[in-house]
């Protein structure tokens, strides 16, 4: 709760360092006084700081985001067409990220230092180093120019048609690629090593005494105890997921919360920039606090502790 | 590309074997750092990151004065020539060479990354040492304050800085160091709270020496591993950051150019075919950015003395 209201203040004092301050990022560079003066009255500008600042707060809390003069919308209208866009985009990536990365971790963790381990270290060292930009367009020269398979675009339109429409579907696939495969590569990693980290435990040797066979250790016992910090990792990577959201977004033109910020930051629209900024920082940190309740339901030795 | 944050306990690495070396004062010929260093050639992979990066630094910084291009004029009788003899990576939209291009790009984008790096690294180290050496009430304020600005994602706080600041070369890498100081801020703060009780640290202040002289000489030189780790890592993001900034449309403004306005010009034209305005400046940022962190990896192997066989 305290991080939310960091976060406020720190958007609040965003919002008063503008150049030329809001008016005149609002009104234009050629306002005149007068109405700079009119404008600040309106807005509570005129205010002491602080009474600005509970001003906002209120706003917030009743979800006034701002007022995007240049789209003459309300943020939260604006946001609330595209959230469930990226909503999907996020969630079906990350969700195929860990079907993926999981099984890989695995394979790496028993082949360790084998050709496998090799090959996806190197893929996934590429893939983590690789500008996201570059990755989403290379799946276009080859998926959409070269191979002529799939739409260059993501889906246009409604959400509720993305996934009953086919073109739609097909239009999906791309974005959530190059989304995925970036975090394919982060999640394999520390699957990885969170297997190896696991193997070498006491209760490993002590299952292989009793008898327990490779492949029961490995599932019954490593994978479960390994799976624990993925879930801690899922709440830490979502400002990265996030992040690489909005890349996608931008190379597919998929129209989300990413695009609508990318168009902010482009045009100088302040009350959106800063509007989204707002809400992607509190989902973080729900996000941060889901982790950590799901970390304490899985593993009963932080419920002790708490 | 901002999950590196291990948790604080695991990245005590040289504290435990520097600190046993001497009073608490790291001497750079000290067995630890033999010992760090042992470990870090010992990694293959490692010393071929390294040897890259002195590559690429030569390349970028010595090449100009070898292989000489005009990178200030445009030549409107080559433009977008393929690979040939004459331009061995060929030229692009202008009729500028693009190898050439590539050895000024890598220099923007190389003096970016390790100066933000240094930067981030710099204050936030600070930062965190203050933080955690002075405990209480300014420690939770410190902290908090970065708490909050880790919880907004990094590209969007990037972006917003961008949008409202006008990029140039100093300002991108003030941008770019305002979002990177906070991991570092983080990991020190942390260590930090376990170092300032050591013994040497009572020690200082019976033989009368101030807070200052405990955070400068004592403490902060006894995280230098999570420092090196962390700077390093740094330095791949940054490129990257540069990178998708230029991309965005908000990066360094032109006539000065980098690997990431090279790549993003290059894209442009991805319908045309023409290859070498793309693949040069990719493959540098991937192999440059692979190349520091393969060399942050090994030397977090080699700081953490936890991991290593014995």
């Amino acid at each position: 709760m305290l991080v939310v209201f960091g976060v406020t203040l720190f958007t609040f004092i965003l919002t008063r360092i503008l150049p030329g301050g809001a008016a005149r990022a609002i009104l234009g560079s050629r306002a005149s006084p007068p109405e700079i003066a009119a404008f600040n009255q309106e807005n509570g500008l005129d205010l002491s700081l602080p009474q600005q600042y509970v001003i906002y707060l209120n706003q917030l809390i009743h979800f006034n985001f701002g007022f995007s003069y240049r789209l003459n919308q309300s943020v939260i209208g604006l946001v609330h067409d595209r959230l469930p866009r990226t909503i999907l985009l996020l969630g079906i990536s990350t969700l195929l990220a860990l079907m993926v990365a999981v099984p890989i971790g695995i394979l790496q963790s028993v082949r360790r230092n084998k050709l496998e381990d090799y090959f996806f270290t190197s893929v996934s060292f590429v893939l983590y180093s690789m500008p996201p930009f570059w990755l989403g367009l290379l799946l276009i020269i080859a998926f959409a120019v070269n191979l002529n398979l799939l739409p260059p675009v993501g889906p246009q339109g409604n959400v509720d048609t993305y996934l009953s429409d086919p073109s739609q579907i097909a239009g999906l696939v791309l974005p959530v690629a190059a989304l995925a495969l970036t975090t394919i590569a982060l999640f394999s990693r520390y699957m990885r090593s969170s297997m190896l980290d696991n193997l070498v435990q006491d209760y490993v040797r002590t299952a292989r005494a009793k008898g327990v066979s490779n492949v029961g250790i490995l599932y019954r016992h490593v994978l479960r105890n390994a799976l624990i910090p993925i879930v801690t990792l899922l709440g830490l990577s979502l400002p990265g997921i996030f992040g690489g959201a909005l890349i996608t977004e931008a190379v597919f033109n998929y129209p989300g919360m990413g695009l609508l910020f990318w168009d902010g930051a482009q045009t100088r629209d302040y009350p959106v920039l800063l509007g989204v900024t707002v809400i992607v920082a509190v989902a973080t940190v729900f996000g941060n606090l889901l982790a950590d309740i799901g970390y304490a339901v899985v593993d009963p030795r932080v419920r002790i502790q708490a | 590309m901002s999950v590196r944050a291990t948790a604080p306990g695991e990245l005590t690495p040289a504290s435990s074997a520097l600190a046993a070396v001497e009073g608490g004062e790291v001497q750079i010929a000290g067995s630890a750092w033999r010992q760090a260093s042992y470990v870090f050639l010992e990694n293959r992979l490692a010393v071929a990151g390294l040897a890259y990066v002195v590559l690429m630094v030569l390349f970028c910084f010595v090449g100009p004065f070898i292989y000489r291009t005009n990178q200030i004029n445009t030549d409107i009788a080559n433009l977008t020539a393929v690979p040939s003899p004459a331009h061995l990576l060929g030229t692009d939209i202008v009729g500028k060479d693009v190898l050439g291009e590539l050895m000024v790009g890598g220099q923007t984008s190389l003096e970016i990354g390790l100066t933000a790096a240094l930067l981030a690294t710099t204050f936030g180290v600070l930062w965190g040492a203050i933080a955690g050496f002075a405990g209480g009430w300014l420690d939770q304020v410190m902290m908090r304050i970065v708490d909050s600005l880790l919880a907004i994602p990094t590209l969007f706080l990037l972006l917003v800085l961008a949008a409202m600041f006008t990029p140039s070369l100093p300002m991108l890498i003030i941008i770019v160091a305002l979002v990177a100081w906070l991991v570092p801020a983080r990991l020190i703060r942390g260590e930090t709270l376990s170092l300032r009780t050591r013994e040497y640290v009572d020690a200082v202040r019976v033989m009368g020496g101030s807070n200052v002289r405990i955070v400068l000489r004592h403490i902060i030189p006894n995280t230098i591993g999570t420092i090196m780790v962390n700077a390093t890592f740094q330095v791949a993001d940054a490129i990257l950051l540069i990178a998708t900034l230029s991309y965005l449309g908000l990066g360094v403004p032109p006539p000065s150019t980098n690997w990431g306005d090279m790549l993003s010009d290059g894209v442009s034209y991805t319908y045309a075919g023409y290859w070498w305005l793309i693949f040069p400046a990719g493959i540098a940022i991937v192999t440059t950015v692979v190349a520091f962190n393969l060399i942050g990896d090994a030397m977090r192997d080699a700081f953490e003395v936890r991991l290593q066989k014995r």
